[in-house]
């Protein structure tokens, strides 16, 4: 593996693979007071983040510390970005510096794939074959994200294939949704996007998935519910009348929580809006595996970086 | 992987000798069983003392093995556990990222106890300095020794085991197919002769077992 583009990238193997290193990583770090191992010693991991970010960034900033790389932070507010340089010298200096991995978010689609074409284009000028990760590209992909929820989802269920997953809200700008239906499907899932019309996006009628716009008729039959979170920030429109209105649609709210099989876990990929689209209380609950997400993220990402970078380079 | 491995051989058909009988290897268990018993004066006067730790995926079946003879004969059983030195390896740099082990140190740690790893083939010793190092960041026992079923020589580092179940001279075209019936079906012990390259340092693709 040289970059982590796209879960489309990963075929069942692959990415089964990535999810039994991260169950191992986990095992091997389980109640230890040192969380340090020595395998990425020697190697620098920069995180280059066009987008505002707490998860992600501290996830894959403690993934590489906890394996003994070097990682730095680089973020567009207070870099050299905002004084005009181009997205190709900024990718290119982190190169030449000598980063093995840039780990890229951008608000456009395809930024990551475009950083991982120059970075392979041009290894011989920085003198670093460096590897690039995909943190969430615009409305395309956030492959990571979509490893850590099946991570969490094969921990609470045993198993992912021939499950039913439901995935809830905002499909139409969330990358995490795309990035879910894809790999859950290479994974032998059964995935229900249930959203509103207006928040769906052209052409998921190709995506390897069923889709549906009301959530209590699929509810009862789900093995586990995703709730996406409303992008408010993206939505420049009336994609729905109100937030009220919404949360009476599509929101997951206790009554409706009742209406899945017992113990069905729900999981977020956060910062939940609570109200909005998930209830303070189902959101607390013992079947909300949002804090579960949160752990599987860091064992998720050290998986990614041992398979990027722990190998003899390709 | 044992399949894979005898399938290499099979691919330049080399001869393959027999080293130990399934009855050989169940022997040479319960002898190491016995002489750990010895030197570490495990009993039931002192049952939490000893801990051990196989390196997988042969070495943590073999540990298994071990902790069962022992209860047998002292009526106490020893803590059982692996620890996948994996992470811990000076040659991951030199091939493709590859899959990790199970690890799981027994509820009570290691912290003061005697530990014995357990691995099938010591050949450089390195899978060996890195389980010791795995263990250094899992706590600090008061002793570590090393139990091997097979000491085939090429050392690369200044490591000896405690326990030996056969020596065997061995040149580095040789390799070593340590069977055991979890993993493949029968228990036994094999030489497989000239293969024709020299096994490469650390290639358990070509030794026959994760050279410890």
């Amino acid at each position: 593996m040289r970059h982590l583009l796209s879960v489309a990238d990963l075929d069942a193997a692959a990415a089964t693979g990535l999810l039994d290193t991260a169950d191992r990583l986990k095992q091997a770090l389980l109640g230890r007071e040192v969380r340090k191992l020595p395998t990425l010693r020697g190697r620098t991991v920069v995180t280059l983040f066009y987008e505002d970010s707490t998860r992600t960034r501290v996830s894959f900033e403690i993934a590489g510390k906890w394996m003994s790389a070097d990682t730095i932070n680089v973020s567009a507010k207070g870099s050299s970005v905002s004084k005009g340089e181009s997205l190709r010298d900024t990718s290119l200096t982190l190169s030449s510096m000598g980063a093995d991995c840039v780990i890229v978010r951008h608000p456009a689609s395809g930024a990551a794939h475009r950083i991982a074409g120059w970075a392979d284009r041009d290894a011989g000028v920085t003198g670093t074959q460096t590897s690039v990760v995909n943190a969430g590209d615009g409305t395309h992909e956030h492959p990571t994200q979509a490893l850590l929820d099946a991570a969490t989802l094969r921990e609470r269920l045993g198993s992912i294939a021939g499950r039913r997953i439901g995935i809830v809200g905002d499909v139409l700008h969330s990358r995490v949704a795309r990035s879910n239906v894809l790999l859950l499907a290479t994974l032998g899932a059964e995935v229900v996007l249930i959203a509103p019309p207006t928040l769906l996006p052209t052409g998921v009628r190709e995506w390897p998935c069923r889709v549906s716009h009301t959530l209590d008729a699929e509810l009862p039959a789900l093995d586990a519910v995703m709730m996406l979170r409303v992008q408010a920030e993206r939505m420049h429109g009336g994609f729905f009348p109100s937030a009220r209105e919404y949360a009476i649609g599509y929101g997951l709210s206790e009554t409706r929580q009742a209406m899945l099989p017992e113990n069905a876990p729900v999981l977020h990929p956060g910062p939940m809006v609570r109200g909005m689209e998930i209830a303070p209380a189902v959101a607390d609950s013992t079947s909300s595996a949002v804090l579960a997400q949160v752990r599987n993220g860091v064992h998720v990402r050290m998986a990614v970086l041992y398979h990027l970078l722990a190998g003899a380079p390709e | 992987m044992a399949t894979q491995r005898r399938g290499d051989a099979e691919g330049a058909q080399p001869p393959v000798r027999e080293l130990l009988s399934a009855a050989d290897v169940t022997r040479t268990i319960a002898r190491i069983a016995h002489q750990i018993i010895e030197k570490t004066a495990f009993g039931p006067s002192n049952p939490g003392d000893l801990v051990l730790l196989g390196i997988p995926t042969r070495g943590a079946t073999l540990a298994r093995r071990l902790a069962a003879a022992i209860t047998e004969f002292t009526g106490a059983a020893p803590a059982v556990g692996s620890v996948d030195a994996t992470l811990y390896r000076d040659d991951l740099r030199r091939r493709p990222a590859r899959a990790l082990e199970d690890t799981a140190v027994p509820e009570g740690g290691v912290d003061d106890k005697l530990v014995v790893l357990v691995d099938d083939v010591l050949m450089s010793g390195r899978t060996t300095r890195a389980a010791l190092d795995a263990l250094r960041d899992e706590g600090r026992p008061r002793a570590v020794q090393l139990a091997v079923l097979v000491d085939r020589g090429h050392r690369e580092l200044p490591i000896r085991a405690d326990y030996v179940g056969k020596n065997v001279p061995t040149s580095r075209t040789e390799a070593i197919h340590v069977l055991l019936a979890e993993h493949d079906g029968r228990d036994g012990v094999e030489i497989a002769r000239g293969t024709g390259d020299p096994a490469p340092e650390n290639d358990p693709s070509t030794e026959g077992a994760d050279p410890a």
